[in-house]
């Protein structure tokens, strides 16, 4: 390793390493099962405990104030420590820096804390039955009453619902605007009155997403994310978080990469050779590429329609990476197990947080300056 | 600057742009590969005022005692445009080799430009017959004789076989090939990044349909995915040079991953430039010739990729 870290986050690192090492329980069940549920929140609690669960934000509201290299290393560590996937990232990763750059300061005091310790899990609620990569069709309608909003409509594929508490997302609050304006950001509780959550079991057979129906639930006007018709400006802000760093840390591909040579070395076919070295290069090339981007940023920089390119790269690589896994393991592959659980979630990843063919679009057309239109 | 290029590499390849963009390299080119070197070696002595010979030289010898990232900037232009000669066997290997040797006196003219060497890592060496010297590398670092000249797949590589002669040191070869390897590497990035470069230009430029083809998804998409190729594999040439600058035990590990993802990148960028392309990309004519037919020849150039994903797995296992 030459690249080169400061004492100070050395120490960062060696902090975090110690401290998981004592705290990491290891695997968990899932946590789209109940059981998994209450014990993924009981995790969150204790990262909280130790300030880990939220580094890069401010002291007083249970973070580090750590710089973005020290959350990479951050990030590093947990995966090298084989930590739990966090159940609350719907609420860091993606709401968080919305509230933090939009919301009022009774949001931040009513939301944020309690969202480091695995008190309010949050689902994410953007994609409808009509509406998917043509997310700005979205139909769920928001209508002004005394006091604040009722919602009505329907959500779906939402991500942790089953087991959340709560839900943001979009609704059409101006029929008459153009699509793109007239949306609005509302924050509601998922067991309010009006609302059905039903869970959906996902291709690995537990309820990882919902659908969420809204019958005239009534929201306070205090739970208007951003400004009243700016929903679809305040969410791109976002969508970003969602396909760039902030959710698929480099240390989980290159623990992954690990693990596969771990199997190729308890049975190692020649005729797989090439397909596990690649492996760990897309996991390196990941991680370096993922530096390159801290650089920039720490420099100044900010990071646009570039977020496509790395998803594109993350989610094909976690893919690949995990079909050879499955080729090593060959007749095996079909039994349940570890390999079998991340192989069928990589199967998602070229499909949520906007599809891969969604993703080319931009990176044609925004990075490469390509002509729009032509769909 | 924990990872990224610094202000002053960005000039020099800027700089380096200006030079070889004014420069009609295409045709430099094209001379070189019927044997006629002038305008080629015009070239190479503008290129040394700008410091690019003298490089991996030492201060010492009149060279500049640059970081191998240094290298790699250039090398990434040199590939960008299509550079021809021999300038990893003169630029990037030799001065690894030579010093310590009875050849050390070639350094200085080495760094200022008048002499080009040539060195063989295998049995051929490229442009031998410009050059001063050339060398075969394997155990021993050896003189050797050029011979046969050989076609290679791009016309502006020159082949020779080579017969080697007398022992001039024992060396380990490694780190003068690892340095010949990441150059390439670099070449290879920037000939990607120009097959990308022309084909986006061309794209929003020709029309069918009644609309620029760059509209059409299919279309689109395919650049996309080169796009995505060629930027994962850049991070992977910067660590290969700054781990060789720092010495790293993984140093060598490194550079096979940068020649594999800059293969593998570049390889993807030409396929694609010749499908947007059409039928005018598979002519000779046309310049877009030069930079698919060189990916090809470099691809397997400086170890295959097979032989390079084979040090990898080694040195990865190895590490366990
Ligand atoms: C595991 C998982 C978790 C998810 N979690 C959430 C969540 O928490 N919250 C949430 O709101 N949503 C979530 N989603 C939904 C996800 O965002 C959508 O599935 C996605 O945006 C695609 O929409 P769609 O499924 O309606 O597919 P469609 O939009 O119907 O697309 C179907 C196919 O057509 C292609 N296509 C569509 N339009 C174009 C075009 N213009 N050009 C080229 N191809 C096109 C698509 O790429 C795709 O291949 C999740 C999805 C999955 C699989």
């Amino acid at each position: 390793m030459t690249l080169e870290f400061t004492e100070a986050e050395e120490a960062f690192r060696l902090e975090a390493r110690e401290w998981l090492a004592a705290h990491n329980p290891g695997r968990l069940p899932s946590m789209d099962t109940a059981e998994g549920a209450a014990a993924h929140r009981e995790w969150e609690r204790t990262l909280a405990s130790g300030r880990w669960s939220v580094v890069t934000w401010p002291e007083a509201y249970g973070g580090r104030d750590a710089s973005l290299t020290e959350w990479v290393i951050f990030e590093e560590e947990y995966y090298l420590a084989g930590a739990p996937t966090r159940i609350s990232q719907n609420g860091i990763s993606l709401l968080a820096p919305i509230i933090f750059g939009h919301g009022t300061e009774a949001q931040k005091e009513r939301y944020l804390r309690d969202m480091t310790d695995g008190t309010l899990v949050w689902a994410q609620a953007w994609s409808e039955p009509e509406a998917g990569s043509d997310l700005a069709s979205l139909r769920a309608t928001a209508t002004q009453v005394e006091g604040g909003w009722r919602l009505n409509g329907q959500k779906t594929w939402s991500s942790r619902a089953p087991f959340a508490d709560r839900g943001f997302g979009l609704f059409r609050s101006d029929p008459s605007a153009e699509r793109h304006r007239g949306l609005t950001y509302f924050l509601f509780p998922l067991d309010a009155d009006g609302v059905t959550v039903r869970p959906i079991d996902q291709l690995d057979g537990t309820p990882g997403f919902a659908e969420i129906f809204f019958d005239d639930v009534f929201v306070p006007d205090d739970d208007v994310l951003g400004g009243v018709g700016d929903g679809w400006k305040v969410a791109m802000s976002t969508a970003g978080n969602e396909r760039g760093l902030s959710l698929r840390s480099p240390g989980r591909f290159c623990a992954a990469a690990d693990r596969l040579l771990d199997l190729w070395q308890a049975d190692p076919q020649p005729h797989l050779r090439d397909q596990v070295v690649d492996a760990w290069i897309g996991a390196e090339a990941y991680r370096l590429y993922t530096w390159g981007t801290v650089t920039h940023v720490e420099a100044g920089g900010s990071v646009g329609a570039e977020g496509s390119i790395n998803k594109l790269w993350w989610s094909d690589l976690d893919l690949s990476l995990h079909e050879t896994a499955l080729s090593l393991l060959g007749a095996d592959a079909e039994l349940a197990g570890r390999w079998v659980d991340d192989y069928l979630f990589s199967l998602s990843g070229p499909i949520y947080a906007g599809t891969n063919q969604i993703q080319r679009n931009i990176v044609a057309e925004r990075v490469l300056g390509l002509p729009r239109g032509g769909r | 600057m924990r990872f990224g290029r610094t202000p002053e590499q960005h000039a020099f390849s800027e700089a380096l742009d200006d030079l070889l963009g004014a420069a009609d390299v295409p045709a430099a080119s094209r001379a070189w590969a019927t044997g006629d070197h002038s305008a080629g070696l015009k070239l190479w002595q503008r290129l040394a005022e700008l410091g690019v010979t003298g490089l991996l030289v030492s201060e010492e010898d009149g060279g500049l005692s640059a970081s191998a990232v240094d290298l790699t900037v250039a090398f990434e232009r040199l590939g960008y445009h299509g550079v021809p000669g021999p300038w990893i066997e003169s630029v990037a290997v030799a001065p690894r080799l030579l010093p310590g040797t009875p050849d050390a006196e070639l350094l200085a003219r080495l760094a200022s430009g008048e002499a080009l060497v040539s060195v063989a890592p295998g049995t051929r060496a490229l442009d031998a017959d410009v050059a001063e010297r050339t060398y075969a590398l394997g155990a021993t670092l050896r003189r050797a004789e050029p011979g046969a000249e050989r076609t290679s797949v791009d016309p502006t590589r020159r082949l020779f076989e080579v017969t080697a002669g007398e022992e001039i040191a024992t060396i380990d070869p490694a780190p003068a090939l690892d340095f010949g390897t990441l150059a390439c590497s670099a070449q290879l990035l920037g000939a990607g990044l120009r097959l990308l470069d022309d084909s986006v230009a061309y794209v929003k430029q020709r029309t069918q349909f009644g609309r620029p083809i760059g509209e059409f998804q299919a279309v689109k998409h395919l650049l996309a995915d080169v796009r995505v190729a060629l930027d994962f594999a850049a991070p992977l040439v910067h660590n290969a040079a700054v781990e060789l600058d720092a010495e790293a035990p993984t140093a060598a590990r490194a550079v096979s991953a940068a020649k594999v993802a800059t293969g593998d990148a570049a390889y993807l960028a030409s396929r694609t430039a010749l499908q947007v392309h059409g039928a005018i990309g598979y002519t000779r004519e046309f310049d877009l010739s030069l930079w698919i037919l060189k990916v090809r020849a470099l691809v397997g150039a400086w170890g295959t990729p097979a032989e390079h994903r084979a040090r990898i797995l080694e040195s990865l296992v190895e590490a366990r």
